[in-house]
Order: C-alpha cells, then sequence, then structure tokens
C-alpha cells in the first residue's frame, strides 16, 4: 500500500509539471466542449487530436489525451441539461431528468448536481482505481459471456420492473429499441441483416446517438412547438453565487444516493471490456430509480436522476482504462484509440506495462486526479455562460436544437442516411410521446441490444444450446435470478394484491 | 497463374528498386490533392485494421509527406460491406483511399448482390500481411502442437475456440485447421480480436488464432503460448514456433495490410498514392512498426497486385467453400 502511495505521488508530480498541468488544463476545456456538442463525444476528441500528439512525449500526449475524455464527461452533461439533445452517448441518461429540471427553471440545480456527482464520482473511480487495479483486471476477465448477458438482463430488469411506468408500454418501447439494435449486421454469422429496401446505409447499423439525438432534440422539440402553440416563451433561468451554493445543497441532498450508486455501478461497468461508460450510466439511471423512495419522481426533473448517470459515466471513464492498461483490451470505442494511440507510441499495452511502463501509468493516473479537479473547476465556471443561454426565448432556441441536432446525426457517423433516419425518429417519437409511451427504454434497448445480443448467443453456442449455462456458474447465476425475480415483480404484486382483495371480499 | 510468395518477392524487389528510380527523377507531381482525403478503413474504431490507418496518417502527419491530411473514416458495418459500397460510388473518385484486410476479397464473394468487383479498384500499395498464429492459455499445460491436437480430438467436439464472425479470418483458419487435422471444434465467434484475446486470457475459450499484434501483451507476460504458426517462414518474434509448412501442409494465412483507391481513379492520383505510401512504407516508423507487430513486407507493384488479388479471390472462394460460408 505505501509502495503505492509512492508511485501515486510521483505520478500526480509528473502531471503537475508545467507542460503537462497546461495541457491538462487545455484538454478539459477542449473536452468540455467537444462533450457539449451532439454528436461529438470523447471518441470524435481523442480521435481527432490523436496525431497532435506526437508533439510531446508519451506521457504528455496520454494526459493530454486523458484530459480531454474527462472534459468530454463533464460536457455531455451540459446540452443534455440546457437543450435536451445528449451531448455525448454518454450523457444520454443525463437527459431523462436533466432536461425536465431546465424546464421547471432549475437548470443550474441540474448544472451544478451534475457537476459534482462527476466530481466524485471520477474521485471515487480514481481511488478504486489506485487501490486495486491489478485484482480488478483478474475480476474483469473472470466475466464471459454468460455473465455479461446476466448484466445485461439485470439492466433490462430494472427498468422494466420497476417504477410504476405502464409496463406493456415499456415492453414495447424496448422492442422497438431491439429491433434498432439489431440493424446491420450479424456479427456471430458475418451476414448482413434487415438491410431496409437494400440502403447502404442500414449497413453500419443504427447508431444509438442518432435515435438518442432525435428522439431527444427534435422529438423534444417539436413537443414544445405543440405544447406552446407557438407562444414565445422563456425559461426562466437565474443564477447567483448564493443559488450556487444552495443548488449544491440541494442537489447533493437529494441526489447523494444517485451519485453512490453511479460512483460505484459506473466503475465496475466500466471496467468490463466491451461495456464502458454508456451502459453503466444507464444502468445506474435504472438502479437509482429502483431504489428511490418515490421512483414516479424520476423522469420528472429530480436530482438523483441527475447525479447518477453522471457520477457513473465519469467513474466509467476510469474504469474503462482499467482492462486497457492492465490487459491492452478496451473497454469502451475512447479507449480503443487511446490503445491505438500508446502502440503509436512504442508502448505495448498489456499485463506487463505496470511493471516495464511504470512512470508512464503512473503519470496517467495522476492525471486523471488533477484532471478530474480542474473539470470540475472548469465546468462551473462555465455554468453562468450556459444558464444564459437558456434564457433565450424558444423561437431562438428551437432552430439551435434543430441545427445542432442534424450536425450531431451527421457527426456520428458522416453519413447524410443518419440524418434522414434522425429526423424520422424524432417524429415517431413525438407520436409515441403523444401516446404516453416512455421512450427511455427504447435507447436503453438500442444500446444494451448489441452487447446483449451476441453474449446471449454466444453462450448458447458454448453449451450447445443449453439455458442452465446461465444459472449454474458461479458468478452468472445469482445476476440471473436476481433478474429474473426483478422482470416477474409487477407480476406477482398484481397477484397479491388481487388474493388480497379477494380475501377481503369472502367472508370469513 | 499461381503466384508463389518467393516469385513475388523477387518481382516486388525489381518493381521497388524501379519505383524509387522513378521517384528520385521526378520532383513535381502532376496530381496532388485540392481537398482532404477521404482515408477509409473497412472495420471499425480499435481493430487491428484501424490501428494500422491511424499509425499510416500519424507518420504522414509526423513527417508531413502530404499536403492535403488523411481523414480517417471508419465503415466497417457489413463486414466491410458499406466501406466497399462507399468507395465504389465515390463522388470524388481521386480523394478517396481505403484500407483493407482480407473482407476486401471475402466480402465480395459472401455478398455477390454487392455488385462488387473488386478487379476494378485502384491499386495503391500493400502495407505488409498479418500472419495467424495458434495460442492456448498456459495454464492448459499444453506445449506443443501434438499435445493440442491429441486435447482436442479427446474433448470430440467439445473443445472451445473463439475468433471473429463466421466467413472471416479466424473461422477460414480453424475450418481449414478441423478439415486438414480431422478434429472437431465448438467455434464462438466474436466481434473482433481484442475481444477473443481477453476471452483467452480469461479462460472463458481454450484456444484461438490471433494476429501476433493483438496476443502480444498477454504473449509478454506469458499467460499465452504460441503452438504453429500459418506462416511460410518462422516468424523472427517467435523463433521457436513451428510453422505448418514444417507440419507437412502446404498452407500459410495472412491478412492483408493494403492500401487500395477508389475505382475510377486518374493514373496520376494514383502515382501520388503510390509514392506517398511507398514513402510510408521506407520510414524507420512503419519498418519498427512491422517488426515489432510481426508483420512481413510483401511489397508489390501495381499490375503485382491485381494478380494477387486475382489468387486470392480464387483462393477464399475455395476456402468459404469449405466452411460453407
Amino acid at each position: 500500500m505505501m509502495e503505492i502511495l509512492g508511485l501515486l505521488n510521483d505520478g500526480l508530480w509528473l502531471s503537475l509539471q508545467p507542460t503537462n498541468l497546461l495541457l491538462i488544463i487545455v484538454g478539459v476545456t477542449l473536452g468540455l466542449f467537444i462533450g457539449a456538442m451532439p454528436g461529438l463525444g470523447s471518441v470524435n476528441g481523442v480521435a481527432i487530436l490523436l496525431p497532435i500528439t506526437f508533439l510531446v512525449p508519451p506521457a504528455s500526449a496520454i494526459i493530454f489525451l486523458a484530459a480531454i475524455y474527462y472534459g468530454a464527461m463533464y460536457g455531455g452533461a451540459i446540452s443534455s441539461i440546457t437543450l435536451g439533445i445528449p451531448g455525448a452517448s454518454t450523457a444520454v441518461a443525463t437527459t431523462f431528468d436533466g432536461r425536465p429540471l431546465a424546464l421547471k427553471g432549475r437548470a443550474s440545480l441540474a448544472l451544478i448536481t451534475a457537476a459534482i456527482a462527476s466530481f466524485i464520482g471520477g474521485t471515487v473511480s480514481n481511488v478504486l482505481f489506485t487501490a486495486f487495479a491489478p485484482p480488478l483486471a483478474t475480476v474483469a476477465l473472470s466475466f464471459g459471456n454468460p455473465e455479461i448477458f446476466a448484466l445485461m438482463l439485470l439492466a433490462f430488469a430494472t427498468f422494466v420492473g420497476l417504477g410504476g411506468d405502464d409496463i406493456p408500454k415499456t415492453v414495447f418501447s424496448i422492442c422497438i429499441g431491439l429491433v434498432f439494435a439489431a440493424v446491420g449486421y450479424d456479427e456471430i454469422s458475418g451476414a448482413p441483416r434487415l438491410v431496409f429496401f437494400d440502403i447502404s446505409g442500414f449497413l453500419h447499423g443504427v447508431n444509438f446517438l442518432v435515435l438518442a439525438i432525435g428522439v431527444y432534440g427534435i422529438g423534444e422539440m417539436l413537443w414544445t412547438i405543440d405544447s406552446t402553440r407557438g407562444k414565445i416563451t422563456s425559461t426562466d433561468a437565474k443564477m447567483s453565487v448564493k443559488g450556487i451554493v444552495s443548488d449544491a445543497k440541494e442537489g447533493m441532498r437529494r441526489g447523494w444516493k444517485g451519485t453512490a450508486i453511479g460512483s460505484f455501478l459506473g466503475f465496475f461497468v466500466g471496467i468490463l471490456p466491451a461495456a464502458g461508460a454508456t451502459p453503466g450510466s444507464l444502468m445506474s439511471y435504472g438502479v437509482a430509480k429502483m431504489i428511490a423512495r418515490n421512483p414516479k419522481e424520476f423522469g420528472q426533473g429530480h436530482p438523483g436522476g441527475v447525479a447518477a448517470p453522471e457520477a457513473a459515466n465519469n467513474s466509467a471513464s476510469t474504469g474503462a482504462m482499467l482492462p486497457m492498461l492492465t490487459l491492452g483490451i478496451p473497454g469502451s470505442p475512447t479507449t480503443a484509440i487511446l490503445l491505438g494511440g500508446m502502440v503509436i507510441w512504442g508502448l505495448t499495452p498489456g499485463p506487463r506495462l505496470f511493471t516495464d511502463q511504470s512512470e508512464f501509468v503512473w503519470g496517467l493516473i495522476g492525471s486523471f486526479y488533477v484532471s478530474n479537479f480542474f473539470a470540475l473547476v472548469i465546468n462551473v465556471a462555465f455554468i453562468p455562460l450556459f444558464i444564459w443561454m437558456l434564457r433565450m426565448p424558444f423561437t431562438i432556441l428551437a432552430p439551435m436544437i434543430f441545427v445542432l441536432s442534424v450536425v450531431g446525426g451527421y457527426a456520428a457517423t458522416q453519413d447524410m442516411h443518419d440524418v434522414w433516419l434522425m429526423l424520422g425518429f424524432g417524429l415517431g417519437a413525438f407520436f409515441l410521446r403523444k401516446l404516453d409511451y416512455p421512450l427511455a427504454p427504447a435507447v436503453l434497448a438500442i444500446v444494451l441490444g448489441p452487447i446483449a445480443e451476441p453474449t446471449l448467443r454466444q453462450s448458447l453456442l458454448l453449451s450447445s444450446g443449453d439455458p442452465s449455462i446461465f444459472f449454474t456458474r458461479a458468478i452468472a447465476g445469482p445476476i440471473t435470478v436476481i433478474a429474473i425475480i426483478l422482470i416477474l415483480l409487477p407480476l406477482f404484486k398484481k397477484i397479491w394484491t388481487k388474493v388480497k382483495s379477494a380475501k377481503a371480499e369472502t367472508p370469513a | 497463374m499461381k503466384l508463389t510468395r518467393r516469385i513475388a518477392l523477387g518481382f516486388m524487389f525489381a518493381t521497388g528498386m524501379m519505383a524509387s528510380v522513378v521517384t528520385t527523377t521526378t520532383p513535381a507531381h502532376a496530381w496532388e490533392p485540392t481537398k482532404p482525403i477521404d482515408f477509409v478503413i473497412m472495420a471499425g474504431a480499435g481493430g487491428g485494421a484501424d490501428q494500422i490507418a491511424r499509425f499510416l496518417q500519424s507518420v504522414a502527419e509526423k513527417k508531413k509527406l502530404t499536403v492535403r491530411p488523411l481523414v480517417p473514416n471508419n465503415k466497417g458495418g457489413g463486414s466491410g460491406a458499406e466501406a466497399l459500397i462507399a468507395l465504389n460510388g465515390a463522388s470524388d473518385k481521386d480523394h478517396s483511399i481505403l484500407v483493407t484486410l482480407n473482407s476486401f476479397f471475402t466480402t465480395p464473394i459472401r455478398q455477390p448482390n454487392l455488385g462488387i468487383d473488386i478487379q476494378t479498384f485502384t491499386p495503391i500499395t500493400m502495407m505488409g500481411v498479418d500472419p495467424f498464429v495458434l495460442w492456448v492459455h498456459k495454464d492448459s499445460g499444453i506445449k506443443t502442437f501434438e499435445d493440442w491436437l491429441a486435447k482436442v480430438k479427446a474433448d470430440n467436439g467439445e473443445y472451445v475456440m473463439g475468433g471473429t464472425g463466421k466467413g472471416q479470418e479466424d473461422s477460414i483458419v480453424i475450418a481449414w485447421m478441423e478439415k486438414n487435422f480431422d478434429v472437431k471444434i465448438k467455434y464462438i465467434p466474436y466481434k473482433g480480436g481484442g475481444a477473443v484475446a481477453k476471452d483467452l486470457a480469461g479462460q472463458q475459450i481454450m484456444a484461438s488464432v490471433n494476429n501476433p499484434a493483438e496476443a502480444k501483451g498477454f504473449y509478454e507476460s506469458g499467460d499465452v503460448v504460441p503452438l504453429i504458426a500459418f506462416s511460410d517462414e518462422r516468424l523472427p518474434n517467435l523463433p521457436d514456433t513451428r510453422t505448418v509448412k514444417e507440419l507437412g501442409k502446404d498452407f500459410s494465412y495472412y491478412n492483408q495490410r493494403a492500401v487500395v483507391g477508389a475505382p475510377g481513379m486518374s493514373d496520376d492520383a494514383a502515382a501520388y498514392y503510390r509514392d506517398l505510401f511507398g514513402k510510408i512504407y521506407d520510414t524507420e516508423e512503419w519498418q519498427n512498426y512491422m517488426k515489432s507487430e510481426s508483420l512481413e513486407p510483401l511489397p508489390m507493384d501495381a499490375a503485382t497486385q491485381k494478380e494477387y488479388w486475382k489468387t486470392q479471390v480464387d483462393r477464399h472462394t475455395e476456402l468459404l467453400k469449405a466452411i460453407g460460408g
């Protein structure tokens, strides 16, 4: 333990050197804005800026990229809250409650809760990372396909089984998401599938950001136009130093549970290769809602609904570094690019990196702490600007949302096909919402579907078609059982109340 | 005509010399890009092909070899079909190039409705070929290929291997082994080589056929053991690992790492890109990369590349027929 602290100390000093510190501040600020731009997330930021890192030594280069990564995790929340368009894939869950809060004039509460939760999530995961990186890598390896599928089942269960939403409609929404998740390419058989009308744009599948921007950007805009009937409206958003302090207090009072769940669950999901920050934040939202005293408040503007996904996406982004550094396996698309960067710099990611390149690894870990701190400071400093944007009348905001949605839809895959698709999803979402269908489950399904489907099929191939594989394995078994209980819970409740009322009716 | 590697090697050596003479005598290019170059990658972000594309881009950037940047554009959809369609219908044929792997050959065979004829594509530069190696986990206790064969036979169809999707490189190599060593293997398809390497290290699967680059980290840490290489000669990085040729089987299998231009690219543009990637090929960075990632050189000129494509398409048609994919 003492040895680890010594190494961490060296790492912190390395990241506090003038050049590196400057790179962190520039990186975090850049990341913040990249993250806030719909369609652009940490993946794009890191990929675009990768070539310029050849001007500096490898340790500084990865510190810079890690700072962008961190900044983007904070930044994603900004447009999710202020405009209702997810700024990055990892911030989709933040729109669920962040946007309603902003519409109630509580944008500053949402933004501050997001910033603080992000900071706490980042700190918790940094400490976990520092203390337990190598043993946790073993845990990540013990998660095979059946385990990951069981985990996905659990994630779906948290959305179906609880919360008091209309269950058939929730299930229907999940099914829509699953169908779109299946479009494109079947990785098991290696054949294209559901390529509607042979349009080549469907070959790359339906990018879930396209669905999310359509649903939350365009759909939300149409909804607002419909409900205000073209009246000029603006959100009453106030901002003062005193307000910040009281918002911070309120955010933590009502969001601490969500922050705690997000910090730990996000980290854990993050370290599993193939999962990454987006599923982590969605699952944390589901669990936070599940254990809330009044789950119905979620989705109406509850700070806990902002805190959970934001704590989770920061925590998961550090977590995803773990399999990359210890095993050489990327835990998320962004870490995949970082991994490529390491190879270009002449480093071999893998089990020997911690011993062979100790200075590099600990410099990077040190930079996590420093980046996390600066991301909080810079983010809070910019909040008044974002609040100011919100005060614009909706007639000005609406065209901005539209333009940003179109740009975001295009940026995700650089294909006009996806822009049309996004507009279609926006229209569809508007009508589904009119009919009172929840749309968050569809978004969850399109994120988790591509993980759940292959792991299910790989597991069944492994067991020659025997589903007991999900129950007999030491880790998968308990998770599957809990998931099934959660899914069936509403049914039990219904039967229970029926039996009770039947008993009450029959005279004793 | 069946081209052996040796003849090809000699061929390209000569043409390579010629090419270098040509480039030193022509100071200015007849054509230069006038806007950013669409650098399409036949795979998703983070895979082996993606890594190579970004490496090439970074070298070009670092050495300031292009007047306009190469902009990586991942189009991995439909096992590379998306990338082939994009190049086939590129509106600006002179600014669209592709980084390929073997799906360049297999995808048009497996999806004939795409209407792609790779012979219409413009050959640019062969950057190298990536060999395949059979790996097992060290805890399996298996040290030789013979032990491995005995174990697979004993498991009688219950031996689990992982690899990329059906009809792709890994499944072709494994299907070849099943047929030629008379064994039955339970094959689990994965999305990419990284996921396969991880599940081998976690012993979720018993063996894999990864490229050396994909298994490097776990090999250096001693977690995985190479048993046999599907290369023509022993790999310099794995000198103790025998090749299948040493077992008397006339077989080798490589992943092509090449740069290809859009169909109908002008001759001047093609000459520009051949010069550009030839320069990148000769840099110390690329040469070191090939060495450390166990890529083998297989340079060839444009005409030879087209011949090579033809032999590869014939070969893959045959291999795919054998696995029914």
